[in-house]
């Protein structure tokens, strides 16, 4: 074990460049988002007032901080805008997420029972749309649901419909992107435990009596559990902050905090407010967020 | 038939089969449609290249496309020393302080909701008075991706035996010897996989670019992005198909690099 040991010390030492990036662009930006989400908006570059000014002194510092203000928040708790960009998220997170395991479940059951040989091939074909882009596959859809796009014209030809039915800027077609763009989130985590199930356990099972169905329910489905939570959390977390996908295929009459959060940003110019609404989204966010942190780091620590 | 309860079920085949459908068809019928000679995306006007050459003709996007290009090579060898270090500290350096941060801080970017990492990264260059453009796309890249590269190598590193770098280490090899010529031809795929990653996240981004970048350096997505927002054009599906030609060629790459790496010995990497 002490060869272990000494190998330890220099690997210790990896850590030092990671780290301080790490702090410098992921820690200490988050300093700054709650800094300016708690800040006044203003006319300026940039928009904000207090600027922390560390050449001004101790009295200006001191005077800056005494400016600070949870007025953003207030604001964003009171104005209706907000609060249902937060509910809407959710809500289309919930239902998303939930036909994504619906969908994804089957799938991955499916790969994890082909022969072996099979599986490394299927699991590749899964992971080949993950790695092309999200704008694209979102644009290709765009695409087919066009007014007079492949959809219609099919529908059209098939006499299942007189006129074209209007697909895009609906909820339909934001739902159908978002199981699109994230099935195969869904189904890599549900298909990682479902294969580790050992057949054997199966076999046992029938060997006891219960049928394919009962054996599912009992055997398999409950040893895929930690699957089924890793691909929930992995859709879930970055489906409620999207923001591509509810913007090209949603209407823009009731919008996903994302969207809120790029508006109040980009359009009104309002950073401020936007730091607020981040900082709102990452407490909601912090429970799931600490629950994936602590399934990914036993998966791979575990070992 | 002791199998009996462990074969394909018809279920199993046609969700299966449905469920790539589902994958594939839309990203086909895109590529059909960049050869499409018309004018109109939907009606059919015969094959042509006429979109392509379109695209070659277009200084803005040809300028974008570069900046993704060189913002993409810049950050994803960045992520991919970065990331590797990670790996390793991690994997191999049994406790040290700060350890749980250190981890927690690579694992939520993998998760966490674009805007909110666009965002925070843009207030931070803002604050630091920084020039936004290929520097700052790229920083904020590299800290994204360098999460992915890490996760990638440390699932490589855990499967590994690590009883090998003790035998070199017993042979009399010291700690930096027995990484260089015995775990890092080891992990190489993996850390090839990982660049290959880090490169098409880079590629495809569009949320942190675009809170990142400053005026007259949008990358490929961005423009992308505003062309769409106006309605379909065929030359947009030309460059899709150009993308995703790219991305397909790096995928052939990375798989023969993860087939090397799971040759020895089997590699949980998710991704």
């Amino acid at each position: 074990m002490s060869a272990r040991r000494i190998f330890a010390r220099p690997a210790r030492r990896a850590a030092i460049a990671p780290y301080v990036w790490m702090a410098l662009f992921f820690l200490v930006p988050f300093i700054f988002v709650v800094k300016i989400s708690l800040s006044q908006t203003a006319i300026a570059q940039p928009p904000y007032l207090p600027v922390f000014d560390l050449t001004s002194g101790a009295g200006a510092i001191k005077a800056a901080f005494a400016a600070l203000s949870l007025d953003n928040f207030r604001l964003l708790l009171s104005d209706d805008l907000y609060v249902f960009s937060y509910l809407r998220s959710l809500l289309v997170a919930v239902v998303s997420t939930s036909i994504l395991l619906l969908i994804g479940y089957p799938i991955a059951y499916g790969m994890a029972r082909l022969p072996a040989r099979w599986q490394s091939v299927a699991m590749m074909l899964v992971i080949v749309p993950f790695w092309t882009s999200f704008l694209i596959r979102i644009y290709a859809w765009i695409n087919i649901l066009q007014h007079d796009g492949l959809l219609n014209q099919i529908l059209l030809a098939l006499h299942l419909v007189s006129t074209p039915v209007v697909w895009l800027s609906t909820d339909s077609a934001m739902y159908l992107g978002i199981v699109y763009s994230y099935l195969p989130f869904m189904i890599l985590p549900l298909y990682a435990t479902l294969a580790k199930i050992d057949p054997a356990l199966l076999e046992a099972a029938n060997d006891l009596g219960s049928s394919p169905r009962q054996a599912f329910w009992l055997v398999t489905f409950p040893l895929s559990l930690p699957g089924v939570g890793a691909g929930v959390l992995l859709c879930f977390i970055p489906i409620v902050g999207e923001f591509v996908i509810p913007d090209l295929l949603a209407g823009s009459d009731s919008l996903m905090i994302g969207q809120t959060l790029w508006l109040e940003f980009f359009t009104n110019k309002d950073w401020p407010v936007a730091s607020a609404a981040a900082v709102v989204l990452l407490l909601l966010l912090l429970a799931p967020l600490l629950l994936y942190d602590r399934l990914q780091r036993r998966q791979l620590e575990a070992r | 038939m002791a199998r009996a309860s462990n074969r394909l079920s018809r279920f199993n085949v046609t969700s299966l089969a449905l469920g790539l459908a589902f994958l594939y068809l839309p990203i086909v019928i895109l590529v059909i449609y960049s050869f499409n000679a018309s004018r109109l995306v939907t009606v059919w006007g015969g094959w042509s290249l006429k979109w392509y050459s379109e695209f070659f003709n277009d200084g803005a996007m040809l300028d974008a496309a570069s900046m993704s290009f060189r913002v993409a090579v810049t950050s994803a060898t960045l992520a991919t020393l970065l990331g590797t270090l990670a790996a390793v500290a991690l994997s191999r350096g049994e406790r040290f302080k700060g350890r749980t941060l250190f981890s927690g801080m690579l694992y939520a970017p993998l998760v966490m909701p674009e805007v909110i990492t666009g965002l925070s990264l843009l207030l931070l260059f803002v604050a630091v008075n920084a020039e936004r453009g290929f520097w700052t796309v790229t920083i904020a890249h590299t800290t994204l991706t360098m999460c992915f590269v890490a996760v990638v190598v440390q699932s490589r590193l855990g499967a590994l035996d690590r009883s090998l770098e003790e035998a070199a280490m017993d042979l009399g090899c010291d700690p930096a010897r027995a990484f260089l010529s015995v775990t890092l031809p080891l992990i190489l795929p993996s850390i090839a996989a990982g660049w290959m990653l880090a490169f098409t996240l880079s590629l495809d981004d569009l949320v942190i670019a675009s809170f990142t970048t400053g005026p007259g350096s949008a990358t490929l997505p961005i423009r992308i992005y505003s062309e769409v927002r106006l309605g379909v054009k065929p030359e947009i599906n030309a460059i899709c198909t150009l993308i995703i030609a790219l991305i397909a060629a790096v995928i052939v790459v990375a798989s023969f690099a993860s087939k090397l790496s799971r040759e020895q010995g089997e590699s949980a990497a998710p991704l």
